[in-house]
């Protein structure tokens, strides 16, 4: 595991994102979906990103696709993406993706070929009406300066590389013949298919029962170690990021509250938040012992999206909550220590 | 897709047989027929019936006989002879007389159809993904100008505006020279140069409707996530339309072709009659006022025949691009 401090120098970052703002304009206000997050993904590196249902952990991806359905835009922000090339493997090419117009030309040679996503639900991914197959070579024959027949070859070993049963037959199935499982191995495989860069996976298992789960989590690891490629890893479970992730970011209301490796989080977390998420993991322990009858949750409720809260955004839920302070000023992302940074007042 | 296919044929069977019987009972249904009418007209006029022609065409066509037998007797010459009977008011075969009519007629809706695909389906699939924008409004706006005004009224419209502006005389299918010709490449020409017009007309309904029903389902298509999978993988907006969210959108359209021959003729009589067009839907018209039996039960038969064929081709064509039908998979999407 290579954990941020140790070694990496900067030639070493394939993605950095300074200050994005992801906004929809509605009718009734604006809704701050991104809202300055900072990030940064090395090579070959695993970051989860965690965080409640609408914290904007999608919206932070969908940006980098530059899929942000309408009206949401990009306001504010850099999306760097350092291109690395074969030939010269030290030189870069670095690419601001959120420049680009969202059908730029350039963004599409990398969307799917050097940056690509697999999505929450497997069921809806897939076209019912064309074959698994076509899906997945379009990319190939779209990336690579390949034949019909090639692409055919190449899109079939990938889905023996995701353990697809039967691929050649598989190759030619329509989506709705497959399993769920079997149909995220195939979207898995149609993301893989031109090797990338960057995974980005948004809640891969969410939809899968828990066996098929764990089966896709494997795989993902393993095809990860095998591709020598990043996955920035969006879940809010954090089960699946202690198995999966070197880094995590904790996003709270479109903003990073916490960003440290996988293990600080669990062992020393600071910001009140992300011990509110980790403390509602059920115990088992307490369980067997009794003394405890509710599951334990965060005060409250995530705010509405249209409210702009003054301060910290957490600190109507926060237990550690400051008058005076934490309701006036907004608290910057500080560098406790080499690679954990925490949003939080508790830490001026 | 052969059993698909062979199901699809043996449902139609008993169809064709209930639609016999129907359009047998629609013609017998006003009282009198033809030939009594006919009889007694001459009469009141005060001229001679040749009672052994009368006498005949009783014999052979079981006018005098209960019902049953007189719709044995017809639907038995159609299957058998291939003869329709005899249309009275014509004074020659049904098969004459509706021959021609019925090639125009074909004629025109396959025109007709192609006009209408041709304008709705790409201004559908634009509105689609330009909604709530100036564009969309505009042509929803004609669109719905299009289903609101009747065809009979735009025909009146175009043709006075023709008339008066340029000096055309826009009725018909043929100009008086060719009218009465046999069919020739020159009279063929002749035709295009004059067809768009009911073409037009005709086609404006359902040119609005197609919009309509396009950009419908492609909003509903859009939204879902195969659409946005695609566009991760780097494809372009166009080729990610016509690949996605339109290969799935237009299979509502495929299944609604089997029904435009009946709407055309059913949907069109006035239209063909201000525009004094020799197509079957005026025939048709004429046939039923006048209770000329055999050749409007003839029509309502063949055109409901070809409306389920229609509808045998539609549902073909419909599994040959959407391969749930075909694996007769019934999961929602």
């Amino acid at each position: 595991m290579a954990s941020v401090e140790n070694g990496a120098g900067p030639q070493d970052i394939l993605l950095e994102i300074k200050g994005l703002k992801t906004h929809f304009a509605l009718d009734e206000g604006t809704v701050r979906a991104v809202d300055g997050v900072d990030l940064e993904v090395r090579r070959k590196q695993v970051v989860g990103v965690v965080g409640e249902s609408g914290c904007g952990k999608s919206m932070t991806a969908m940006s980098i696709m530059r899929l942000i359905p309408p009206p949401g835009q990009i306001v504010d922000g850099e999306i760097r993406f350092h291109r690395p090339f074969d030939e010269r493997p030290d030189a870069k090419d670095i690419v601001d993706l959120a420049q680009f117009e969202s059908n730029d030309r350039q963004l599409r040679d990398i969307r799917g070929n050097q940056i690509s996503m697999v999505f929450q639900e497997p069921m809806t991914a897939l076209s019912p009406v064309r074959t698994v197959g076509k899906q997945i070579a379009e990319a190939i024959l779209l990336h690579q300066d390949v034949n019909k027949s090639e692409a055919r070859d190449i899109s079939i070993e990938t889905l023996a590389r995701v353990k697809m049963p039967n691929p050649e037959q598989r190759f030619d199935d329509y989506p709705f013949q497959l399993s769920g499982g079997m149909r995220q191995r195939a979207v898995i495989a149609m993301a893989l298919a031109c090797r990338p860069q960057l995974l980005i996976a948004d809640e891969p298992t969410t939809a899968l029962d828990v066996t098929t789960e764990a089966q896709i989590l494997d795989l993902m690891r393993e095809l990860q170690a095998e591709y020598d490629m990043a996955i920035l890893y969006i879940t809010h479970n954090l089960g699946v990021v202690a198995e999966m992730a070197e880094e995590v970011v904790v996003m709270y209301l479109g903003k990073v509250v916490e960003r440290c490796d996988v293990d600080s989080i669990f062992y020393n977390p600071k910001h009140p938040y992300t011990r509110g998420l980790l403390n509602s993991i059920p115990r088992l322990e307490d369980v067997l012992q009794d003394n405890r009858e509710k599951l334990n949750a965060i005060e409250g409720m995530v705010p509405s999206s249209f409210q702009r809260l003054s301060g910290c955004a957490f600190h109507p839920r926060c237990p550690d909550f400051m008058p005076g302070v934490c309701d006036e000023a907004e608290p910057q992302l500080i560098q406790l220590e080499e690679g954990h940074a925490v949003r939080c007042h508790l830490y001026t | 897709m052969t059993v698909y296919i062979l199901q699809r044929v043996m449902r139609m069977i008993p169809l064709l047989f209930l639609l016999s019987l129907i359009a047998f009972l629609i013609i017998q249904l006003p009282p009198g027929d033809y030939l009594t009418e006919h009889i007694n007209a001459l009469r009141a006029s005060g001229r001679d019936v040749d009672e052994a022609e009368v006498e005949r065409l009783m014999k052979q066509y079981a006018l005098d006989r209960p019902m049953h037998i007189q719709y044995l007797t017809w639907i038995q010459n159609i299957l058998l002879k291939g003869s329709f009977g005899q249309s009275f008011q014509w004074g020659r075969p049904v098969n004459e007389v509706i021959g021609d009519k019925m090639a125009l007629t074909f004629l025109l809706a396959i025109f007709t159809t192609v006009f209408v695909w041709a304008v709705s389906v790409p201004i559908g699939i634009y509105v689609s993904v330009r909604q709530y924008t100036f564009t969309d409004y505009l042509f929803t706006m004609i669109g719905f100008v299009g289903l609101a005004v009747p065809g009979f009224l735009l025909a009146m419209v175009v043709m006075y505006f023709s008339f008066a502006w340029f000096g055309l005389k826009v009725g018909g299918l043929f100009s008086p020279a060719y009218e009465l010709e046999p069919w020739s490449i020159g009279k063929f020409q002749n035709m295009l140069t004059r067809i768009w017009v009911p073409v037009l007309i005709l086609g404006i309904g359902g040119t609005a409707h197609i919009i309509r029903v396009m950009r419908a389902t492609m909003l509903d298509e859009l939204r879902k996530q195969y659409v946005t999978v695609a566009r991760s993988k780097g494809l372009s907006e166009f080729a990610v339309l016509m690949n996605y969210p339109v290969r799935i959108a237009i299979n509502p359209l495929i299944s609604s072709l089997g029904f435009l021959l009946p709407w055309i003729i059913s949907g069109g009589t006035v239209v063909e009659i201000v525009l004094n067009l020799p197509t079957a839907a005026v025939v048709l018209y004429r046939s039923l006022l006048s209770q000329d039996m055999f050749l409007a039960g003839s029509f309502i038969l063949l055109v409901g025949t070809l409306a389920l064929v229609g509808s045998l081709l539609a549902d073909i064509a419909l599994a040959a691009v959407d391969p749930r039908i075909r694996f007769g998979s019934v999961e929602e999407f």
